[in-house]
């Protein structure tokens, strides 16, 4: 299964971990990169599909944590695995002109999940944990975003019900139909509308349920593994779902230089895709990255656990009183 | 400052056995110490002006409050319409209690008070319990963040270890002497002596304690009957006088406190002791401390002046501690092997220390005993209580 | 169910928000209406102060029969740590082994799950702690 999917490990959250601590230490570790009151976020918007309430926002914890609260709009997203770049997107939207009468100077999106996949299924072996956060602004950005666009159909290929524990999927029909189309649909829109080919991108991140399917996708459209490598996460993290993307962008972001050109496309079951163009500025020079870990640092830090621990982590046995 | 209006001695005590005591309702468990202790004291119900109860968690472990109108109603002082009060501070409930009766006597409001202790603490499963007792020490700050109570004491160890040196072996032995005591008690829940590698080698609860650090769940209640000297004396061959008290407070989450190695409370509460009995620590001939865990046993006799800050370890495992050392500490078994139903332990100790002074502690008797001391602790150190006996 | 009582503390939970005597200058956790120090004179000279959440390791200990919400989680190392700006604090030391921890070391805060009123009831975030440098 590992060699089919190009999984070799894949992260676990704690038993005392779920998406709002991942989204709150996602969001923590943005702002300590940053000089900025947290009074002066206007909006925060959290993608996932394991929040831990059905209802109560998780982006109303992470308001609270980051001392955001109260002077702000917040709301949760859900579009399967896009949820987190629908906030992006949301994000830019509210901060992308100076209004007086919808005053948000920045706003923060995070994707974060705690995936799961039913004892024995296949979903099993690449879900996983994790999440990112983006700091959206006008000013003293470390990337522009020159366009976005959107691909958006009803095509169920993987779903959940109202009160069903584990998602359900539909085999192969979530290859070709389902992330193949809309990514690569919404990639070439996007290429088209800003008059750009593969061969003008350093790097492109794909959203990533398994290390093959973002190779292959890279491969059709005429990209090379050089660009997709960097921001390739999921062969030693698993599927992280809301965060698949993100991880990958920030992973990007943690090299990057002047003046490169990174293509983004998420996907999300149900299904869509969104894509974004985004050039990198000279401010990443003064940038503090130092003060939060990178990406690959982060996973580096990470120890091995059994299938069994793994099995009472994420609450798969019932333990006595439960 | 400290003195009392008038003397006050104890006139009878009585306990009932402790440890897990299915068939005993906790209206039974009173009534049988009460009922001993006035059997001891060779007097009549219509002489009690008053009766105090200390009883941390009936709330918690039984649904129920106002046992002060409980335990007059079982002990038929209803009749005369008795005042009865309860009185609470974690696992110095009882102490407190007593505390309370003699400030009364020596005010000159009552002349005979029924000073009970008493707790039920087996009727809940042992997590349901561990969460209750938790409640003697800070819940929302302690025990909210996975502190239990063992575990906050276990934090005292280890810093205690590290700051002077003290051996794990050296907290072990407290057990292994507290056990051989209460082999020799016919009251304690525990009659069995072990040896170190048994403590050494028990199931961990929080590192570096173990089972065998740590007192047992236990039922049981412990009375005794308290008086002015004068009517003392009337009733009562070998009254044993109270010619000391003390008591101090500390702060009920450890993580406010100056040093962990440490219980304020006790200090304070032995120094108010000694001044107002006019004793020193070396004049005490024998001591029950609260050895709720073995590193408290520990500290307390640091705490109380018997040996330099730092040097309990050694001093226990060397044997001074032991019944024929210096100080002989927790004859009774402590609460280690006595068992420990919180309210009730305060006025147990006492009760030792009453047996001790009468010298009818058989088994167990130190030699010569005049003067002894009570040191009953609430959680981990929030409040504290000294008492200081006398031979009249 | 106690959600106004967790509620009330949140900030304290989420933030490590205590308070500074405005007279002595001594900093608090969690948060204090009077200083114990300077007493009446405090009274409403108390200020909000928010711990940077860096700290010491005072003692530690490993815990295998906690409470009963804990069960699921032991064996959890069970820190005493002395806060950089002042006072000290009670909290669970993650993601290490009981073998790389001793008296002294650094530590850092991190968000974690504290507790649950049950699979239905409300869920409690707060601090933790866990080795840093």
């Amino acid at each position: 299964m590992g060699r089919s999917l190009n999984i070799k490990a894949k992260s676990v959250p704690g038993p005392d971990e779920d998406t709002i601590t991942i989204s709150v230490m996602a969001a923590r570790r943005a702002l300590s990169r940053v000089n900025l009151s947290p009074s002066s976020i206007g909006a925060i918007f959290v993608g996932s599909e394991s929040h831990p309430y059905a209802v109560k926002p998780t982006a109303t914890i992470v308001a609270e944590a980051i001392g955001a609260a109260p002077h702000l709009t917040a709301a949760d997203l859900e579009f399967a695995c896009k949820a987190g770049t629908a906030g992006l997107q949301s994000a830019l939207g509210l901060t992308e002109a100076p209004d007086e009468n919808i005053p948000v100077k920045c706003a923060l999106a995070i994707g974060a999940d705690t995936a799961q996949g039913a004892p024995g299924n296949a979903l099993e072996y690449s879900a996983s944990a994790g999440g990112a956060a983006f700091l959206v602004g006008r000013e003293n950005v470390i990337g522009e975003i020159d366009h976005t666009l959107s691909y958006t159909t009803d095509t169920p290929d993987f779903w959940r019900r109202e009160g069903m524990k584990y998602p359900s999927h539909a085999e192969r029909f979530t290859g070709k139909p389902a992330y193949f189309k809309h990514v690569m649909e919404c990639a070439k829109r996007l290429m088209e509308n800003t008059q750009t080919s593969p061969s003008d991108y350093d790097h492109v991140i794909f959203h990533q349920p398994n290390g093959k399917f973002p190779l292959a996708v890279a491969k059709r459209l005429g990209f090379n593994k050089e660009q997709v490598q960097t921001g390739l996460m999921t062969p030693i993290i698993g599927n992280t779902y809301s965060a698949s993307m993100m991880i990958g962008l920030a992973a990007v972001f943690d090299i990057a230089r002047p003046g490169d050109n990174i293509l983004a496309v998420s996907y999300g079951s149900g299904a869509g895709s969104d894509a974004f163009k985004i050039t990198v500025t000279d401010v990443i020079e003064s940038y503090e990255k130092g003060r939060a870990p990178l990406v690959r640092d982060i996973v580096n830090e990470g120890s091995f656990i059994d299938y069994s621990t793994y099995l009472k982590f994420r609450e798969k046995i019932k333990m006595e009183g439960e | 400052m400290g003195k009392l209006l008038r003397d006050v001695a104890i006139m009878g005590i009585g306990q009932t056995r402790f440890g897990e005591m299915w068939d005993l309702s906790f209206r039974i468990l009173g009534i049988q110490a009460g009922m001993k202790a006035i059997k001891d004291a060779n007097i009549e119900s219509k002489l009690i002006d008053s009766l105090y109860i200390g009883n941390m968690s009936s709330g918690l472990f039984m649904d129920q409050e106002h046992i002060s109108s409980m335990i007059i109603e079982e002990v038929g002082l209803t009749g005369a319409h008795v005042p009865a009060t309860r009185v609470e501070a974690a696992d110095a409930s009882g102490a407190l209690a007593l505390r309370q009766a003699i400030f009364e006597i020596a005010s000159g409001q009552s002349n005979v008070i029924v000073v009970g202790g008493a707790e039920k603490m087996t009727d809940v499963t042992s997590d349901v319990a561990s969460d209750f007792i938790m409640a003697g020490a800070d819940k929302a700050w302690e025990g909210l963040f996975g502190a239990s109570l063992p575990s906050l004491f276990a934090l005292m160890a280890r810093k205690h270890m590290h700051d002077f040196g003290t051996t794990r072996e050296q907290i072990a032995s407290v057990a292994v002497k507290n056990h051989a005591n209460g082999a020799r008690n016919p009251f304690a829940q525990f009659q069995k002596e072990i040896d170190l590698d048994t403590v050494l080698n028990a199931p961990k609860i929080a590192e570096p304690l173990g089972v065998f650090d740590c007192f047992p769940v236990s039922d049981g209640a412990a009375a005794l009957i308290l008086a002015d000297i004068d009517t003392a004396k009337e009733y009562c061959g070998e009254p044993i006088r109270i010619t000391g008290s003390g008591q101090g407070s500390d702060t009920l989450s450890i993580t406010n406190r100056s040093e962990i190695t440490m219980f304020d409370s006790t200090i304070k509460a032995s120094k108010q002791a000694y001044d107002m009995a006019g004793v020193s620590p070396s004049d005490i001939d024998v001591a029950e401390v609260h050895d709720s865990y073995t590193i408290a046993e520990i500290i307390a006799i640091e705490d109380l002046g018997f040996f330099p800050k730092g040097e309990g370890g050694r001093a226990v495992f060397e044997g001074e501690t032991s019944l024929e050392g210096s100080i002989p500490v927790n004859t009774s078994g402590g609460l280690k092997a006595r068992g420990h139903p919180f309210g009730a332990t305060g006025i147990a100790q006492i009760n030792e220390i009453v047996l001790q002074l009468r010298n009818k502690a058989s088994g167990r008797q130190v030699k010569d005993a005049r003067i002894g001391l009570a040191q009953n602790m609430g959680g981990t150190g929030g409040t504290s209580i000294v008492h200081i006996l006398e031979v009249d | 169910m106690a959600v106004a009582r967790f509620w009330r503390n949140q900030d304290q939970r989420y933030n490590l928000m205590g308070s500074e005597c405005e007279i002595c200058g001594r900093k608090f956790f969690p948060d204090k209406t009077m200083c114990p120090v300077c007493h009446r004179k405090s009274i409403g000279k108390m200020k909000s102060f928010r711990f940077s959440g860096n700290g010491t390791i005072e003692s530690y200990t490993m815990v295998h029969v906690g409470m009963p919400q804990f069960k699921s989680q032991v064996p959890y190392i069970l820190a005493y740590i002395a806060l950089d700006e002042g006072d000290h604090v009670l909290g669970q030391l993650v993601d290490c082994d009981i073998s790389e921890v001793s008296i002294g070391m650094k530590v850092e805060m991190v968000f974690r799950k504290i507790s649950q009123e049950g699979k239905s009831g409300t869920i409690q975030y707060g601090y933790k702690f866990r080795l840093s440098g």
